[in-house]
C-alpha cells in the first residue's frame, strides 16, 4: 500500500489550489429529453406503481422507472446501477430526495425491458437490488441518518430498523392502495439530521438514561462551560469531585431534570448516555411537510418507546404496521395520516391503531405543552 | 471467510428490500479479490471492519464511534467530518473512518460516467462506501483517513471539476427538488436558483462564520417535495399570483372518466367512479370552487394555492403564469426547544436570475442580523423566537402583512416604541398632579 500522490504538495498546499467552485452544474447531466423540455412539461401520469410518464408541450414524453435503494451503497453497487443507465438511459439516472434511483427512457416501449431488468437482479442474500415501485398513494423509501454505522450520538441504528421495516412495508412500496401517499422517516437521535418530525410516521431513536460523568477526564477533554450551557433545561452544574485524592474539576447533573437530549454530549464526550437497556425507539405520527388541502403539522408521538431489538426491531414494525394498516383501513381518499387522525379525533386514533396512550405522551414542555391539552367538551367516548 | 463473524447482520440479508449488508459483503469481497489491481491507499478491509464494528454495536446496543476530531482540508471549515472508532486494535480498517461531503448537482442528476468517476476515485483513496445520499442533500463518502482528504479533495477539483459541501457553523450544502426538470408543477427554476446561491455563497458554505449551521432549500411549489418548510432556515418555495389555468374539456375527461384523477396515484384500490364535488371542490380550503353547468370556476382571488385541484387533475389544472417564490424563515429539527416550522416572511418575491433583490433585501440582511445578535448553536429560528419577528421586519425592512401570521396576537401586551406614542414617554409628575391630587 505504497502512498501515491495526487499532486497535492503538503509543503505548499496553496500551489495549483482550485477552491470555492461548487458542486457540478445541474444541466451537464440531464437527459436530452430533458434538457430539450425543461420547463415545458404539460402534465404526468403514473402508468403503474412505480412508473411515471411526463408528456411535454413538444410532445415529447420521458418514462420514469423509480426503485428503491438502500441510501448506504457501495462503489459495487453504483456501478451496477451506472451500467444499467448505460445499457437503457443512454447513461443518464437520477436519485430522489427520498434515496430512490430513477431510470428515465424516451420511448414507451423501452419501459418494460427495464423494468424486467431491474427487477431480475437480487443480491447475493436474496433481497432485491432495485425493486420498482414508491409512488403516488403509496409508501416510498424511509429516509434517514447514519446510526450505528457512522454516527456518535445515536440512540438506534438507522440502515437496519429501515431494511426491517421496509421489509414490513415492501407490498405497499410496490402498490397504490393507501389513501394518500405515507412517510416514513427514521432519524437515529434527536438531533434529527434526518428532520423527521414533519413525516406521516417517524421513527425516532431516544436515550432513557442521564449521561454518565467521566470525571478523571472530564476537565481534560471538555470546556465545561460549553456543557453546562449545552443543557436546554440547565439541569447541569459546575462542581468539585475527588478522585483517587485528587481534587478535580468538573460537572453534576440534576437527573431528575433531564431531557436526554444529548446535547451535553455534543458538547463533552466525557458525558456519554448510551445505554442498551436505556436506548430505544420514539414512533411519532401525522406529521406533512405538504401544503395540500391543510397546513404542514409536526409529527406527534405516540408511542414513547419500544426498545432496539437488533437486528429486526420485531416491535418497531409491528407497530408501524398496525397504525399503516388502520390508517389504510378507515382514512378517505387523499387524506394524510395526520388529517384522518385530526378528523377521527387523538382518542379514536389510538382505539383504533390500538395503541395504549400512557402519561408519557401528555406534553410537558415548556409553555406550548398547554395548547395540546383538550379545552373542550368536545370529545368522544 | 469473512474476517469477523456477523450473525446478527446476517438475518438483514433475507427479506425483499434492498439489504445494505449485502453490498457492504460483496464491496469487502471485491476488495479482498481486487481483480482490478487497485493500489488501496486505505485498508483493504475497511469493508470487513465495518461490517465486524456494526456487529458489535448490534451486540452492545451502543455506537462504537467516538467524537469527530478536527480534520478537513486548508482553508475550510467544513465538508469533513472527523470520525474514529472506539475499538481500533480488533477493527483497524476502521480505525481512521473520515466522511467527507461532495456537493450534489441540483436535481441529484448523474450520468454514468461521473459516477464511474467518482467510484474510481473513492476505491482507491476511500473505503468504497458512501451515502447516496446524505440527509442535507451531498454524496457522501464515508470513510477515509485523515492523510487522503487533501488528496481526494485535489482530485475532486483538479478532475472532476467538484467541490466538497458544507458542514459545521457554515451553509450547508443548499438542495432542490427536480423543479423544471421534470415537474409541470415548478413554479420556479429551483435548480437555478440553487446554483447560483450556493456559488454564490461559496465563502460563507465553506468558511464558518455563523453561530450554527444555516440550510437554504428550494421547492418549486407547496407539494415541498425537499420538505423546506420543515427543515430549511431559507425556504424558497415557488408561487404564483395570477389565475389557475384551466382546460375545461379535460375538467369534463376526469370527470368522464377516461383521465385517471391524481395522475393515477391511487391505482390500487377501487375507490369508485371520480366525483369531483367530493374529491376536488369540497376539498378545495378556501371554498374557492364550483361546477357552474359543465364549467369549472375557480374565484382565485380567494384561492391559496394548496395544489390540491392541481394534483388531482393535473391535465386540467395548471399553475398561473406570474410566477416567484414565497421565502419561509426559520424552521428547524427539535434540537433544543423543540422543532419549528418556517415562517413566511416574504409573501412573493421574483426567482429570476441574478435574484437579486432576494440576495439583498432578504438573505444578506438577515444573516447581518443573526450573526451579530445570535448566540452560540442558535438557529436563525430561535433568535426570531427569542427577538420576536418585529425585529426581523426591523432589520430586513419588509413591511407587516397579515399573511405573516396565522392569526392576530390574542393578548393586547404590545411593547409601543416611544417614537410611536404621540408627544413621547417624559412627562411631567407635577403637570399631572394639578388635575389628580395624590
Amino acid at each position: 500500500m505504497a502512498f501515491i500522490s495526487s499532486g497535492y504538495d503538503p509543503k505548499e498546499p496553496m500551489k495549483n489550489r482550485i477552491s470555492d467552485i461548487g458542486p457540478r452544474k445541474y444541466d451537464d447531466f440531464y437527459p436530452p429529453v430533458i434538457a430539450a423540455n425543461k420547463g415545458k412539461w404539460l402534465y404526468h401520469e403514473y402508468l403503474q406503481p412505480g412508473v411515471l410518464v411526463h408528456v411535454a408541450e413538444s410532445g415529447d414524453k420521458v418514462f420514469t422507472v423509480r426503485c428503491g435503494g438502500a441510501r448506504l451503497m457501495s462503489t459495487i453497487h453504483i456501478r451496477e446501477i451506472c451500467e444499467i443507465a448505460d445499457k437503457h438511459c443512454g447513461g443518464h439516472l437520477r436519485f430522489t430526495t427520498r434515496n430512490n434511483i430513477e431510470f428515465m427512457v424516451d420511448e414507451e416501449s423501452k419501459v418494460q425491458p427495464l423494468i424486467k431488468d431491474l427487477e431480475s437482479r437480487k443480491f447475493a442474500g436474496g433481497s432485491f437490488k432495485f425493486p420498482v415501485g414508491g409512488t403516488g398513494a403509496g409508501i416510498t423509501n424511509i429516509v434517514h441518518t447514519q446510526g450505528w454505522i457512522h454516527c456518535h450520538t445515536p440512540a438506534t441504528d438507522a440502515s437496519g430498523p429501515v431494511k426491517a421495516v421496509m421489509d414490513e412495508l415492501f407490498d405497499d412500496f410496490k402498490d397504490h392502495r393507501m389513501p394518500a401517499h405515507l412517510r416514513v422517516s427514521l432519524a437515529c437521535c434527536l438531533n434529527m439530521c434526518g428532520a423527521v418530525h414533519c413525516s406521516d410516521i417517524a421513527i425516532l431513536g431516544y436515550h432513557r438514561k442521564p449521561p454518565m460523568l467521566d470525571h478523571e477526564y472530564l476537565d481534560k477533554m471538555c470546556e465545561i462551560p460549553l456543557a453546562i450551557a449545552a443543557c436546554p433545561t440547565a439541569a447541569i452544574k459546575p462542581s468539585k469531585v475527588e478522585v483517587g485524592g485528587q481534587k478535580l474539576n468538573s460537572v453534576s447533573v440534576k437527573n431528575e431534570r433531564c431531557m436526554f437530549c444529548g446535547n451535553c454530549y455534543t458538547m463533552c464526550p466525557a458525558m456519554p448516555l448510551a445505554d442498551k437497556e436505556g436506548d430505544g425507539i420514539v414512533i411519532m405520527a401525522g406529521g406533512k411537510v405538504s401544503n395540500r388541502i391543510s397546513a404542514p403539522k409536526f409529527s406527534k408521538v405516540v408511542v414513547a418507546f419500544l426498545p432496539n431489538e437488533a437486528p429486526r426491531w420485531e416491535s418497531t414494525c409491528k407497530c408501524i404496521k398496525q397504525i399503516v394498516e388502520a390508517y389504510a383501513a378507515d382514512a378517505r381518499k387523499y387524506e394524510r395520516l395526520g388529517e384522518w387522525a385530526e378528523r377521527i379525533g387523538w382518542e379514536r386514533f389510538f382505539e383504533k391503531c390500538e395503541l395504549e396512550f400512557t402519561h408519557h405522551l401528555i406534553d410537558d414542555f415548556r409553555d406550548p405543552a398547554y395548547f395540546t391539552w383538550r379545552q373542550t367538551t368536545q370529545f368522544k367516548f | 471467510m469473512a474476517k469477523h463473524p456477523t450473525p446478527m447482520l446476517d438475518q438483514l440479508e433475507s427479506g425483499p428490500w434492498p439489504s445494505f449488508v449485502s453490498d457492504l459483503k460483496q464491496l469487502a469481497e471485491a476488495r479482498a479479490q481486487n481483480k482490478e489491481g487497485v493500489e488501496f491507499q486505505i485498508p483493504a478491509d475497511v469493508a470487513e471492519d465495518l461490517l465486524g464494528i456494526l456487529e458489535l454495536s448490534y451486540k452492545h446496543g451502543r455506537t462504537h464511534w467516538k467524537h469527530g476530531g478536527i480534520v478537513g482540508v486548508f482553508g475550510y471549515g467544513g465538508g469533513v467530518i472527523g470520525r474514529y472508532c472506539d475499538q481500533p486494535e480488533e477493527f483497524s480498517g476502521v480505525a481512521h473512518f473520515h466522511t467527507m461531503r461532495i456537493n450534489q448537482p441540483g436535481g441529484k442528476f448523474y450520468t454514468s460516467e461521473y459516477l464511474r468517476n467518482l467510484c474510481d476515485l473513492w476505491d482507491f483513496r476511500g473505503s468504497g462506501i458512501t451515502n447516496m445520499h446524505g440527509s442535507t442533500g451531498d454524496i457522501i463518502f464515508l470513510g477515509t483517513t485523515t492523510p487522503q482528504l487533501e488528496e481526494i479533495f485535489f482530485e475532486l477539483t483538479h478532475k472532476y471539476n467538484q467541490d466538497l459541501g458544507g458542514s459545521g457553523s457554515n451553509l450547508r450544502t443548499p438542495s432542490d427538488c427536480i423543479g423544471q426538470a421534470r415537474c409541470e408543477y415548478a413554479c420556479y427554476d429551483t435548480q437555478a436558483m440553487c446554483y447560483d446561491l450556493t456559488q454564490e455563497y461559496q465563502d460563507e458554505l465553506h468558511r464558518p462564520a455563523f453561530p450554527y449551521k444555516f440550510k437554504f432549500k428550494f421547492d418549486g411549489c407547496p407539494n415541498c417535495c425537499v420538505a423546506s418548510i420543515a427543515r430549511a432556515d431559507f425556504s424558497f418555495i415557488g408561487t404564483w399570483r395570477d389565475n389557475i389555468k384551466i382546460d375545461q374539456k379535460a375538467v369534463q375527461a376526469y370527470i368522464g372518466g377516461e383521465i385517471p384523477p391524481n395522475a393515477g396515484a391511487h391505482s390500487g384500490r377501487d375507490w369508485g367512479k371520480f366525483d369531483i364535488q367530493a374529491e376536488v371542490i369540497d376539498l378545495c380550503p378556501t371554498e374557492c370552487m364550483a361546477m357552474d353547468g359543465k364549467t369549472l370556476k375557480i374565484n382565485d382571488k380567494e384561492c391559496n394555492r394548496c395544489m390540491h385541484c392541481i394534483n388531482v387533475m393535473p391535465r386540467a389544472l395548471r399553475i398561473g403564469d406570474d410566477r416567484g417564490v414565497s421565502v419561509l424563515a426559520g424552521a428547524k429539527a427539535p434540537i433544543l426547544d423543540g422543532a419549528q416550522m418556517g415562517t413566511l416572511i416574504v409573501p412573493f418575491i421574483s426567482a429570476e436570475p441574478p435574484y437579486t433583490e432576494i440576495k439583498e433585501t432578504v438573505i444578506e440582511p438577515i444573516w447581518d442580523w443573526w450573526m451579530e445578535e445570535g448566540k452560540n448553536r442558535e438557529r436563525l429560528g430561535e433568535l426570531m423566537k427569542r427577538q420576536g419577528l418585529q425585529k426581523l421586519l426591523e432589520v430586513t425592512g419588509l413591511n407587516p402583512d397579515p399573511r405573516m401570521v396565522q392569526e392576530p396576537r390574542s393578548n393586547p401586551y404590545i411593547f409601543w416604541n416611544e417614537d410611536e406614542v404621540e408627544g413621547g414617554w417624559e412627562r411631567d409628575i407635577n403637570e399631572f398632579r394639578k388635575d389628580h391630587r395624590r
